[in-house]
């Protein structure tokens, strides 16, 4: 039994962490609410020089051809940098191939082409605005995937503003691709994303209240901070391996993948929204202003934990699933 | 993440023992007198199978196992339903000490008969004085130089199980002149030495499972001071992560309480409900957390400061499990078995082995770094 990365497996993900911490600082995300879609693309098309975007894609489509326990610590690193845009979404369209629209493909393997998806098919969808590939279904592996080839797309505001809502009204036929895994490595990918912006926002928090003092002590001594600080670290430990399990059943085609992915992405949910409103308040008054980095990563985090299924959602599928002759 | 064929055949190999061995019918509560004679019973079966102590090496009784197999074993016999282990403070917590630092002479006479529960050991760290705070310990040993040895006085408290064992280690100062974690030392000391007064007395669950230990003077010779004479707090703390973490509450008993509960659940709703499956994600990920710890001590890491984590982490889950079962239970959960029971005794577990509190001020000072006070 081992239970860990493999050497390659770090490898990939260090040289993600490495190339994000240098290219995507806070100033990115900002850029990214400022709606200045240069700064983030160019991280983008870095990342995709690295395989990245087209990590799931067959080989002969010009992708890497990994599997989803790269793919987890990957996003992981993606959603400790808050980079903007639905890369969780590209990444899982892309492997989709040559199903995709003409051009598609190659778009997303270069790093200008974006996929959104509205999974639940309620007609909004988070980055419809700049999206070169619109899906919409899938929801719950039950429902097919399709594209929508024309739209009539209508910004809506959000509350984070780098997820670029929109809700549109379809003309064209949809054409339907094939589902497969597509929706639980949607949740997969999502759930990864909230354990790395859980991680941000715990590091952010500790390095605050280290060097903020009250009473003239820093009040990172006082043990009401320390021990919700404590539990948000238990929960993000707890989260990670779970994430990191789903993703090898995924991958080895386990048959309680779908209870596995569920259970990452409540647990993963959980760490992120404990983070999101644990950071704000051990901030004070500086959690409660667009001033500090917190807010941009505690509102992606509850966006986040409500995309591909909320908790409620998730967890109600583990007790179906684990209930006798309620198998799905 | 897979088990090899080795691993396998041994929780194969663990499995049928147990179904061919565990007593149908549960056993008294080992907290009780009669329960306890019973549990020592069971523990010498277990130690003539071999699956006693199964990590240890093969001269003191063991198989030799792997942490990989040891946290097998631990999954096969609570999902069996064998008897709590009556020698858990034994061999969980006093052995690594005694690998760590005992003599030659001091493992050839102790781990033997402890792994045949011929030996039978309970904790004297508490006092009604020290409890969160051990370093306040004011039961002291003076020297003996006559005797080539030392006399101990004073009073241990809440020793589990104290007023049926035979002997019990514990700290003591040494050095009057020294205070907090200076000049204590760790001792093995035999109950029925002069001197030695054991009271048992109740505790929330209704058992006598506790005890005062009052020492006048109790002689122990040198070689039975472990770790040498001062050291006491540093041999003490080398071993408090087997307490926090895998060895004293492994995975395997809460993966099997959820399972337990997950049964409660159909049974008394016709399904699985949300607050259930929830509780059985929390032992899951607890499981897998202890996977990817174990991992790293496989490839020769330390686990520090993370057995706080484990500690915080199993000890709200065996809270959450039983609240969740009461919770189905509804007015019967007010009854006296094993549910109510064990949620008394979960309640415990943010108790014992250093207080929630202390383990979230540990996890914040030494895991992210937060100041001191
Ligand atoms: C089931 C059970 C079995 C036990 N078995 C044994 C045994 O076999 N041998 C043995 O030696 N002992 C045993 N103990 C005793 C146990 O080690 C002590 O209860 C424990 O160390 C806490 O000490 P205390 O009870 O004096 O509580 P206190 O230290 O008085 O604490 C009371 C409350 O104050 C809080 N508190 C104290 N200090 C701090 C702090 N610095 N920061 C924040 N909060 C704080 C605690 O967290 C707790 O909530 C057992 C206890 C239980 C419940």
């Amino acid at each position: 039994m081992r239970f860990a990365l493999s050497a390659e497996q770090a490898q990939f993900r260090d040289l993600v962490r490495d190339l994000l911490a240098a290219e995507c600082p806070a100033q990115v995300v900002r850029a990214g609410w400022a709606g200045e879609p240069a700064a983030v693309g160019r991280v983008w098309t870095m990342l995709a020089e690295l395989g990245v975007t087209g990590l799931l894609v067959a080989a002969q489509d010009g992708g890497l051809a990994l599997d989803e326990v790269y793919l987890v610590p990957v996003l992981t690193e993606v959603g400790y940098a808050g980079l903007p845009g639905p890369l969780v979404e590209t990444v899982t369209g892309a492997a989709l191939g040559a199903a995709l629209p003409a051009g598609a493909l190659d778009a997303v393997l270069a790093g200008t082409g974006r996929i959104a998806v509205d999974e639940d098919d309620d007609g909004l969808v988070a980055h419809g605005v700049g999206a070169t590939v619109l899906l919409r279904g899938g929801w719950a592996g039950g429902t097919p995937v399709r594209v929508v080839s024309t739209v009539d797309l209508e910004p809506v505001a959000a509350v984070d503003r780098t997820r670029a809502l929109a809700r549109y009204r379809s003309d064209g036929t949809p054409v339907d691709l094939p589902v497969a895994v597509f929706w639980q490595r949607g949740v997969l990918g999502t759930s990864a994303a909230l354990t790395g912006l859980a991680r941000r926002l715990l590091d952010l928090t500790v390095d605050y209240v280290t060097q903020r003092e009250q009473f003239g002590v820093p009040i990172g001594s006082f043990q009401a901070v320390k021990h919700q600080l404590a539990e948000l670290a238990l929960a993000i430990e707890l989260a990670s391996p779970a994430v990191l399990r789903a993703a090898h059943s995924l991958a080895t085609g386990d048959p309680a993948a779908a209870t596995h992915v569920s259970m990452a992405k409540v647990l993963a949910g959980q760490a992120a929204a404990r983070a999101a409103t644990t950071s704000i308040q051990c901030h004070g008054a500086m959690g409660y202003t667009e001033e500090s980095d917190v807010h941009l990563f505690a509102k992606r985090a509850l966006a986040l934990a409500g995309a591909w299924g909320p908790t409620g959602w998730h967890r109600r599928a583990v007790a179906a699933d684990l209930t006798p002759g309620k198998e799905s | 993440m897979s088990y090899s064929p080795e691993e396998r055949r041994f929780r194969d190999q663990a499995r049928s023992w147990l179904a061919d061995n565990v007593p149908a019918r549960p056993l008294p509560s080992g907290d009780t007198r009669e329960g306890f004679a019973a549990h020592v019973e069971w523990e010498r079966r277990l130690f003539d199978a071999g699956w006693s102590v199964v990590s240890w090496p093969r001269a003191y009784g063991g198989r030799e196992a792997s942490l990989w197999e040891w946290l097998i074993f631990e999954e096969e016999y609570h999902r069996a339903g064998a008897p709590a282990r009556v020698t858990q403070n034994g061999i969980f917590l006093l052995a690594p000490t005694l690998f760590e630092f005992g003599t030659p002479d001091q493992q050839d006479r102790y781990l033997p008969a402890m792994a045949a529960a011929e030996q039978l050991w309970c904790q004297g760290w508490s006092e009604p004085g020290a409890g969160s705070d051990l370093a306040a310990i004011t039961s002291r040993a003076v020297r003996d130089e006559a005797a080539g040895g030392w006399r101990l006085s004073g009073q241990k408290t809440w020793t589990t199980r104290g007023a049926f064992c035979t002997h019990l280690f514990g700290l003591f100062r040494t050095d009057q002149e020294q205070s907090r974690h200076r000049g204590l030392t760790y001792f093995l000391v035999p109950l029925d030495a002069q001197g030695v007064t054991v009271n048992g007395f109740t505790r929330l669950d209704g058992d006598e499972g506790f005890a005062d230990v009052f020492l006048d003077e109790v002689f122990v010779p040198d070689e039975d001071v472990l770790g040498g004479v001062g050291n006491g707090w540093r041999v003490a703390m080398a071993t408090t992560g087997s307490e926090r973490g895998l060895s004293l509450r492994s995975p395997g008993r809460f993966l099997a309480t959820a399972e337990r509960l997950v049964a409660l659940s159909v049974e008394r709703t016709g399904a699985v409900t949300e607050d259930v499956a929830q509780a059985w994600m929390d032992a899951q990920a607890y499981q897998l957390m202890t996977l990817s710890q174990v991992t790293g001590l496989a490839d020769g890491g330390e686990l520090g400061a993370a057995s706080s984590l484990s500690k915080l982490c199993w000890s709200e889950l065996d809270v959450r499990l039983h609240e969740s079962a009461a919770g189905l239970l509804g007015a019967e959960a007010e009854v006296a078995g094993p549910w109510s029971k064990g949620l008394l005794f979960a309640l415990g577990g943010r108790i014992y082995a250093g207080t929630n509190e202390i383990q979230r001020n540990i996890v914040a000072e030494r895991l992210l770094g937060l100041p001191r006070r």
